[in-house]
Order: C-alpha cells, then sequence, then structure tokens
C-alpha cells in the first residue's frame, strides 16, 4: 500500500521541512507584527487605535487563501515586487511568509489584547504614577505579564498557523500540500495512504507544539 | 424597521430559494446514481472540468461548452440520452477516480489522459483525442523552439499536475518553475512579461488562446514534449458501457461531428489537431 514511497520520486521529509521553515519564519515575524499591532491598539494616540483597529479588522476577515493569492499575483506578478528573492522559488516562499505574517498578526494582536485586560487596571497606574512614559508602562509592567497569560492561546495561533502554512501550496511553494498534490496525481490507486501520511505528518508537528507549550503555559502563568 | 422587516423578508425568501434548490440536487443525484447502476433512467451523470474553455467550461449562465461537452454529449445521444437528459458534474482532477468508483458519474470526460496507474482504479473507453504537453508563449516571443530552452525560462504550471512534473523532472530542470493554483492564474504573469510560458497540454493551450479576451496575445508553440491520450472513465470491469462508448466514439469520427467539434472549440487558436486516434481501450 505504501510501494510508492520506495520509488524515491516523493520527498515526504523534504516538504515537511518546507512546512517548519515556513512556520518557523512566520511565527516569529507574527508575533512581532502582532505585539506592535498589539501596542497600536492600545495606545493612548486616536489616529495608531483607529489604524490598528481597521488593520485588524480588515485582515483578520479576509480569506488566507485570497492574501496568500493576492501576494503572488497582485504584488509580484502584476507589481513586480519579489522581495529580493531570484527564482519562484524563493519568492513564493517570501511572499507567503509575508502573506502569513499579515494575516497571523492579526490573530496573535487580538490574543495579546486580551492578555493586557487580565492585567490589573491598578499595574499601569501605579507605573505611570512613578513618572513611566506609555512606552515604559507597556514594555516592562503591561506586557510581560501579558505574554505569560496568553501563551495557551498563542499556541493555538501558532497550531492554526501550521495547518494554514498548507495555502503556500496555492501560489507553488513546495511544502507538504503541494507535494499532496503531485502524489494524488499520480497515485490515485493509494489516496488514503497518501492522505493519511499527511495528516499524520501534520499530527506530528502539531501535537508536540500543543503539549509543550501548554507545559509551558501552565509553569509560567501568573497566578491572580 | 420596515426597511430592515422587508430585507429579512428577502433574506429568509433567499434562503428558502436555496435550501429548496439544494433539494433539487440531491434528487438529481440520486436518480444519477439509479442510471449509473445500468437501467434506463432518464437522467445520465457526467464529469466534466468547469474551468477548461474550449474542453469543458461553465459559463455564467449555468451553460457548458467545449470539445469535451460536446464529445459528452455525442456519447450520452448514442446511449440513448437527449442532451437535456445530461447532468454535467464538475469533475477535478484529483477527484476523477473516486467520482467513477463511488458512482456519483457514469462518465468522466475532463481531460482524462489514460495511463496505467489510473487503469488499476478505473476503465478507460477511446482514446478519443490525442493532446501533447506543448508551451503557451507571447505572440510576439520567438525565443523558444525547443524543450532546452526552457532552463533559463520562467516557466508557469498548475500545482501538482502531470505537467508541472514532467519539468521539473525531465524537460528542464533548471527552468524557473512557478506553479500557481489555476491556468488562468498563469497568464496574468504571462501577459505582464514577469513569466516567459505556460505549460500543459496543447488542447487546453489552445482553448485559453482561443478565448475572446486574449485573442492575438498568446501562442502555441508547437512542440510535442509528451503524448497524452484522453479517454473516457467508467466504472472499472463495466465492459458492456466500454463497448458502448467505444462505439458511439468511432461513429462520431466517421459521420464528421469529430472533426467539426474539434474545429468549433480549438480552431480558433489556430491549433492544428492530431487525426482522431485508434481506439485502443477495452479491445
Amino acid at each position: 500500500m505504501f510501494d510508492f514511497l520506495d520509488s524515491g520520486q516523493y520527498d515526504v521529509l523534504g516538504a515537511f521541512w518546507v512546512t517548519v521553515q515556513l512556520t518557523l519564519y512566520s511565527a516569529v515575524g507574527s508575533l512581532i507584527w502582532g505585539t506592535i499591532l498589539a501596542g497600536m491598539r492600545v495606545s493612548p494616540v486616536p489616529l495608531m487605535r483607529a489604524f490598528g483597529t481597521a488593520y485588524v479588522d480588515i485582515v483578520r476577515n479576509t480569506p488566507l487563501t485570497v492574501i496568500i493569492i493576492g501576494c503572488s499575483l497582485g504584488l509580484n506578478q502584476t507589481l513586480g515586487i519579489s522581495l529580493g528573492g531570484g527564482t519562484f522559488k524563493e519568492i513564493g516562499f517570501r511572499l507567503a511568509v509575508l502573506g502569513f505574517i499579515a494575516y497571523t498578526g492579526t490573530f496573535v494582536c487580538e490574543a495579546l489584547r486580551s492578555g493586557i485586560n487580565t492585567v490589573p487596571v491598578g499595574q499601569a497606574e501605579a507605573a505611570r504614577a512613578l513618572g513611566l512614559s506609555f512606552f515604559q508602562v507597556l514594555t516592562l509592567i503591561v506586557l510581560p505579564q501579558a505574554f505569560r497569560a496568553v501563551i495557551a492561546p498563542l499556541t493555538n495561533v501558532l497550531i492554526a498557523l501550521t495547518k494554514n502554512t498548507t495555502v503556500a501550496a496555492a501560489i507553488g511553494v513546495a511544502e507538504a500540500a503541494l507535494l499532496m498534490k503531485e502524489m494524488i496525481e499520480n497515485e490515485p490507486q493509494a489516496l488514503f495512504a497518501v492522505f493519511g501520511i499527511f495528516a499524520l505528518g501534520f499530527v506530528l508537528l502539531t501535537l508536540p507544539t500543543g503539549l509543550l507549550l501548554g507545559w509551558v503555559a501552565k509553569r509560567v502563568a501568573v497566578k491572580r | 424597521m420596515k426597511v430592515f422587516k422587508a430585507g429579512a423578508a428577502a433574506a429568509v425568501a433567499a434562503v428558502l430559494a436555496l435550501t429548496a434548490t439544494a433539494c433539487g440536487g440531491s434528487s438529481d443525484k440520486a436518480s444519477g446514481d439509479g442510471g449509473a447502476s445500468g437501467g434506463a433512467k432518464d437522467k445520465i451523470v457526467i464529469g466534466i472540468k468547469f474551468d477548461q474553455p474550449g474542453l469543458g467550461l461553465k459559463t455564467p449562465d449555468g451553460k457548458f461548452s467545449g470539445f469535451d461537452v460536446d464529445v459528452a454529449t455525442y456519447v450520452a445521444k448514442e446511449l440513448g440520452y437527449q442532451p437535456d437528459q445530461i447532468e454535467f458534474k464538475q469533475a477535478v482532477s484529483a477527484e476523477r477516480e473516486n467520482l467513477i468508483a463511488n458512482g456519483d458519474v457514469k462518465l468522466v470526460v475532463a481531460t482524462y489522459t489514460i495511463n496505467d496507474k489510473r487503469k488499476a482504479k478505473v476503465d478507460f473507453a477511446g482514446p478519443y483525442f490525442l493532446a501533447h504537453q506543448d508551451l503557451l508563449v507571447r505572440a510576439d516571443d520567438t525565443s523558444i523552439t525547443k524543450a532546452e530552452d526552457l532552463n533559463k525560462k520562467k516557466l508557469c504550471s498548475v500545482t501538482g499536475s502531470t505537467s508541472a512534473q514532467n519539468v521539473k523532472t525531465k524537460l528542464a530542470p533548471e527552468a524557473d518553475l512557478l506553479e500557481q493554483g489555476g491556468y488562468s492564474e498563469c497568464l496574468t504573469g504571462l501577459e505582464n512579461k514577469k513569466l516567459d510560458a505556460l505549460t500543459t497540454d496543447n488542447s487546453i493551450l489552445a482553448g485559453y488562446a482561443a478565448q475572446e479576451k486574449n485573442k492575438g496575445k498568446f501562442k502555441l508553440v508547437g512542440l510535442k514534449l509528451s503524448d497524452e491520450p484522453y479517454g473516457i472513465g467508467l466504472k472499472k470491469g463495466d465492459k458492456d458501457l466500454q463497448t458502448k462508448v467505444n462505439a458511439a466514439l468511432k461513429k462520431m469520427v466517421e459521420d464528421g461531428s469529430w472533426q467539426k467539434a474539434v474545429d468549433k472549440n480549438l480552431g480558433p487558436a489556430d491549433y492544428k489537431a492530431e487525426p482522431a486516434p485508434q481506439i485502443t481501450e477495452g479491445s
């Protein structure tokens, strides 16, 4: 049933490695971008709050496929933006990471904003009374506590991101879902075996992530 | 408030209408299943592509056009079904085998290349058309004349398709290959000069080049990079149906309808189709 794997025609591990890379780059990027967005949404400057709200509401409600294909067709094919990549392989990967950051950042932002709400108002008031600026209050007092509160929700965002990377197949990034398409095209007789391999692959990626970060979340959570 | 109520009423009406059509759809499917079991029922369900101009295309007004559609209609007529008794169902490449095996469709006429791995799961009638992998380039581009020229070119094909794999493994491993979700997405880049060529079966390419909005913009290079004999997929072991479909295809070629269908659907792209292939399946 799995004999088609022995032909050496399919690099399943390599495809999953691309999935892992996509996930890692996008996770780091969206964590940074999401934190900036969250900062904007709680900032005292009305214009920044308005931008943060508008960005999150628009991007979060746009289907990811639309964003990713928009990156490829709009940014690359029409406007010629290549993000410094030379071949379509590089360009596709970078555009996909850009799309994932733009999209996942909104979810990180919203998770983080809920974390900020768990920090008692007195903390910020006390910090302000000491003469700290907004930026200092946010980075020194509020965000460290907020992050510890939202590790579990952020884990869910990370797991969703891992699975969302399959959308990159739509613009030709050679990750797991693209290889799955190839294998189904070539091996229709082993449809369920192919499906099983890739389902298992994603379980192996996401389950340990969930367990590990769930354990971390318990360890560092602020007991209130 | 009144406006709101009217809107709500309209929404309810729309939902009801949708559910009603959904029911209609499922009852159609039930009768289609009956057709698949071989009785002289009132409908036949045929799988075609909905998104390939010139071969199988569903137009916005719900009609179907293309060479595959014409072949399907002819074969259905020979099997005793009038055009209004045919229900076309979308057969996406990856789902074709399952649609047949599950009895969701009786025939699949959807640029379906006959090969041994597919034959393990379904039987074919035909072939009714011989296509080749070819390249579509901008009309003024003369820089590609053979497969090796592709190694320095930017190329586009559809994710996971056989044509894309051919390029990667055999034809031009060094070509810069972009895999998109559909051929239409490739056309954008080709027109904007971000891509040099689009590759897949020449019949599909001809269909795109022949589209009204693309006329004069693109041309086929005319390479024969592979052989793609298209067959009509049907349930494994249904020899009776296979024989009937083969006979229908033979008749279609003999009475000239085949050539007429090729000229009508693929002709505008200045595409010289090969003569009808010999039927090899099921003999």
